[in-house]
């Protein structure tokens, strides 16, 4: 399988990310774009920019990953005193409360797998950038997991939403949503677009360009 | 050149195969990085069809009848699935609520409303209605619609009050709960290569 490996790329091909027709790839004029001629999606031979933007919209996770995580997420006032939470302090109160799976849950979901995806992601930007030739099943694996895990840090988000739904009960305890519930569904959803953004076929075509030489 | 219809690229890592006829229930992965490809399903428009209908009706029963009921002594408050999101949105937190409101009621129900207008007229060997474009969109709402995520939230939620009122379960979360199957169920009915060969 090492000599010359048959991708639609070599054969001027182009696969319709949506439909999954293949294409003849004719030569378009630069601010032209080609479609589909069975679904009429916009036809790329690879995601458009694609490390570009998954560089931009991690950098804009990152930034957001620090508010998400210091500011409070929840307010509980009750009784006139107003006591605020962040995920973290979440996260400690479940702990202490006994309850670990659900500690863990919070911990992993949404401290730990937004994270994992930056670092993940981040780490597939930079050996494609260098061309890298290490393990390219491993690492499409490693970016399948990033597009699977990424939802599951939404789980804050929905706690928050029905706490401030149910806990409405005037002057004996209401919940307010904070303002790190903002930015902590911004890194989510930024995350989301990251992880869709980058091309995994970028990763293959290190290794095709070396076996040609 | 051989026709290009006998062939599939694999979407992660670009390597081309030979289309080759599957057993019902089999799935064809790249040999080289290990991606699915394709898959044959046995009955695939008719089941997702029948999955989608349910799942519509699911839907409503969901949204309409009381989702929680929060009890501390004599204050008794009922929720509903959007209770969440009006009050976020009254706590000037519009953006959050906006995301919920999109991943937990608009996404899935674009995309089992997309799904029935498509089904709907194959079944009865009509083309349907802009079907590439509405095809198209529904597979891309497909990641943003997370009401199994929002099954979790609710089970923290749950613990997290439990010591403080009682909660009581109501018709609505019975509903969303097999909502979450049904919604699996069809996804992994769906063999979206069937949809497109309607369009060759």
């Amino acid at each position: 399988m090492k000599t010359s490996t048959p991708t639609a790329r070599k054969a001027s091909l182009i696969s319709c990310h949506s439909c999954h027709l293949l294409s003849k790839a004719v030569s378009i004029a630069k601010n032209q774009a080609a479609y589909c001629p069975r679904c009429g999606a916009r036809l790329h031979s690879r995601k458009p920019n694609s490390t570009a933007r998954t560089w931009a919209l991690i950098f804009a996770a990152f930034i957001f990953y620090i508010p998400a995580n210091v500011l409070p997420i929840t307010t509980v006032i009750s009784f006139g005193k107003a006591q605020s939470d962040t995920i973290m302090s979440g996260v400690i109160y479940f702990v202490k409360s006994g309850s670990w799976p659900i500690a863990l849950v919070i911990f992993v979901a949404s401290v730990f797998v937004p994270l994992l995806k930056l670092f993940l992601l981040t780490f597939l930007l930079i050996s494609v950038h260098r061309k890298s030739r290490w393990r390219p099943k491993d690492r499409t694996r490693l970016y399948r997991i990033t597009e699977a895990v990424g939802r599951w840090s939404m789980v804050d988000i929905y706690v928050v939403t029905i706490l401030v739904a149910l806990v409405k009960l005037g002057s004996l305890a209401t919940i307010e949503a904070g303002p790190g519930a903002i930015f902590f569904a911004g890194v989510v959803v930024i995350t989301m677009f990251a992880a869709m953004s980058f091309d995994p076929r970028l990763i293959w075509d290190a290794q095709e360009s070396h076996d040609e030489r | 050149m051989n026709d290009l219809k006998s062939l599939i690229a694999c979407h992660e890592c670009d390597l081309l195969h030979q289309r080759r006829p599957l057993p019902p229930d089999a799935t064809a992965r790249c040999v080289r990085c290990g991606a699915v490809l394709y898959r044959r399903k046995r009955n695939s428009l008719d089941r997702v069809l029948a999955l989608t209908m349910t799942g519509l009706v699911l839907f409503i029963v969901a949204n309409v009848y009381p989702f929680l009921t929060f009890r501390l002594e004599a204050q008794v408050q009922e929720t509903n699935l959007v209770t969440g999101i009006v009050e976020l949105y009254g706590q000037g937190m519009w953006i959050v609520a906006g995301v919920v409101l999109m991943t937990t009621i608009v996404m899935p129900l674009l995309e089992l409303s997309g799904m029935l207008f498509i089904l709907v007229p194959i079944k009865f060997r009509r083309r349907p209605w802009k079907l590439p474009l509405l095809f198209r969109s529904v597979l891309s709402f497909r990641p943003w619609g997370m009401m199994e995520v929002f099954m979790i939230g609710i089970l923290v939620a749950a613990v997290k009050l439990v010591k403080m009122a009682s909660i009581i379960p109501g018709t609505a979360l019975y509903a969303f709960m097999v909502l979450i199957f049904i919604l699996a169920a069809s996804a992994a009915a769906l063999d979206p290569h069937i949809i497109w060969k309607t369009l060759d």
